[in-house]
């Protein structure tokens, strides 16, 4: 356990220490704040039955923010080990390859989750300056970071897989890019094909992303969500963690 | 410490070693020697468990470095070549994970942290990113990093590679100082930095090891071991057909430079007829102004032992 906090303290402070992380906070920063000036602008026009928690995270510059930043977080977390050559120093401590996987993951998943802090502040503010009934419920404003932690653990996972393929952070990035926002598209598959086929719309919206944060942020839980998610987590780290110690065996 | 029985390792249709078998006893230094590609470096990765062996069998400790490959690895400090480290990092700050990670904590883990730095002289630094030191900074970082522990076993995979004299001096110092305590098994191509720190030495080739054997001995048995270098004015003689009578002489070859002639004479293992020359000198009135006997160095026997085939 002491090893996993010491590794996990490395890959955390890894990120501070790169600038990556502040040019993706800044970006991410400027989406989220565009959003949630587009949600109270909506408000502002006419009378909705919308709340703004509705509106942010239904628009355009949330979802571009959520997609893009999945390859910038999980990048360099294994590229950048095989490049620099310290997996050969990593993995001569006694350290089990499970532990370094685990590590990884979950410093990009906390580095994720951080990245939200700052929109429950705006909500958090906007509710303070008085306009609570436009805020909807409390349960309303923390079933969408629920979500959040869902997908995210899901998309992190995906992008440690991509990292885990390749010594080219480049090539990582994307390799994540397209499997995030390809598993993202699925979801339209839903609108095109309709109720022509009940079947592929059943099985789609396991993974229709805008619909399970269309009804989470109305506050409706949808229990499929905490199945799906922690599962496909599971199964992709079961699969880095392959990859990865094929990857050095044969370095 | 070391044990090594049948080690194969191939890569795709290449083999690595073959059938490598050697022990290390603790408190020996070792040094690894081989041409590139000979299979050095792949034998450290597979003893530090980072690469896993095609067949055969090797332990560190008495513990298999497969099957317990944990404890293994915590009795050895792995320094590999081009001493991967983050450069991100604080030197200071390196120590500590590292040493954390090795098991180390509280008390304990500052004290090592600070006996390392002191020992291989990079508290200077302490406070630098990595990636702003020097190689020879870098390359002592990261033997502090394999020290950190205090482990019963040292690999080090070409430590003094691409430092400057000065800092090759240094190293050595530190290595001979450590052999004290630890287990050395190290990898160069500086053999006379082999000849001054190492008890003994293996020589291996194309994956299979040719030598073993204290430096002493193995100059000792190569070929050219005997030559003695003779600069005389010999007159009229000819000094082939007058050496080559002497016992223990096997060849003789001359040149000759301003009237002077300047032969190297070939002769049998562990003799030494020397003293037989400078009579024949005298008797022949002979003015000599050298006579030497050339000391076979391990490089002679690098070279011969690695070049049989050739």
């Amino acid at each position: 356990m002491r090893r996993l906090i010491t590794l996990l303290q490395r890959e955390l402070s890894a990120f501070y220490y790169s600038p990556i992380a502040y040019v993706v906070l800044f970006f991410f920063l400027v989406l989220n704040g565009l959003s949630f000036w587009f949600a109270i602008a909506v408000l502002n026009r006419a009378p909705s039955e919308n709340t703004v928690v509705q509106v942010f995270f239904n628009s355009a510059f949330f979802w571009i923010a959520y997609l893009l930043v999945f390859p910038v977080i999980t990048m360099r977390s294994f590229s950048e080990e095989f490049k620099l050559g310290t997996i050969e120093t990593l993995m001569t401590a006694p350290v089990r390859d499970w532990e370094v996987v685990a590590s990884k993951f979950l410093a990009c998943l906390i580095f994720y989750l951080s990245l939200w802090l700052p929109s429950l502040l705006y909500f958090l503010i906007f509710g303070w300056l008085g306009n609570r009934s436009a805020l909807g419920s409390s349960g309303q404003l923390l079933a969408p970071y629920i979500l959040l932690l869902m997908m995210g653990m899901f998309n992190v996972a995906l992008g440690c897989l991509a990292s885990a393929f390749t010594s080219n952070q480049i090539v990582a990035a994307m390799i994540s890019l397209v499997l995030t926002i390809g598993i993202f598209f699925l979801t339209l598959i839903n609108y095109v094909v309709n109720s022509s086929s009940p079947l592929l719309r059943e099985i789609t919206s396991y993974v229709a992303q805008l619909d399970h944060m269309d009804s989470f942020s109305r506050g409706v839980i949808d229990s499929r969500v905490f199945v799906f998610y922690p599962s496909m987590t599971f199964l992709l780290l079961v699969i880095t963690y392959q990859v990865f110690q094929y990857r050095r065996w044969r370095a | 410490m070391i044990k090594v029985e049948r080690l194969t390792k191939k890569y795709a249709g290449v083999t690595a070693i073959s059938n490598l078998s050697f022990e290390v006893a603790k408190g020996e230094i070792v040094g690894f020697l081989g041409p590139n590609g000979a299979g050095k470096s792949t034998t450290m990765r597979i003893l530090s468990s980072f690469l896993p062996a095609t067949s055969g069998f090797a332990s560190i400790a008495n513990y298999d470095v497969f099957k317990e490959s944990l404890k293994a690895r915590a009795h050895l400090g792995y320094l590999p070549e081009n001493v991967p480290l983050y450069g991100d990092m604080r030197v200071g700050e390196y120590l500590r994970y590292r040493g954390s990670l090795k098991g180390l904590h509280g008390k304990r883990l500052r004290r090592r942290v600070d006996t390392v730095k002191e020992l291989c002289s990079v508290k200077e630094v302490e406070n630098k990113l990595i990636a702003n030191l020097s190689k020879g900074y870098r390359q002592r970082v990261g033997l502090a990093e394999a020290l950190i522990h205090e482990p019963d076993l040292l690999i080090l995979d070409e430590p003094t590679i691409g430092l400057d004299p000065n800092q090759i001096r240094q190293v050595r110092e530190l290595i001979k100082s450590l052999g004290e305590r630890h287990t050395i098994l190290l990898s160069t191509h500086i053999l006379s930095e082999v000849e001054m720190t190492c008890t003994r030495v293996i020589i291996i080739n194309r994956g299979q090891i040719e030598a073993s054997d204290t430096p002493e001995n193995l100059v000792g048995q190569i070929r050219t071991s005997g030559t003695i270098r003779l600069e005389a004015i010999t007159g009229t003689d000819d000094p082939v057909s007058w050496i080559e009578k002497i016992p223990g002489v096997k060849s003789v070859i001359t040149s000759e430079e301003d009237g002077w002639r300047r032969c190297s004479i070939r002769v049998e293992a562990k003799s030494d007829p020397r003293e037989a020359i400078y009579r024949l000198a005298v008797d022949r009135q002979w003015v000599v102004r050298e006579l030497a006997q050339e000391r076979a160095t391990l490089e002679d026997a690098f070279v011969e032992l690695t070049h049989k085939d050739n």
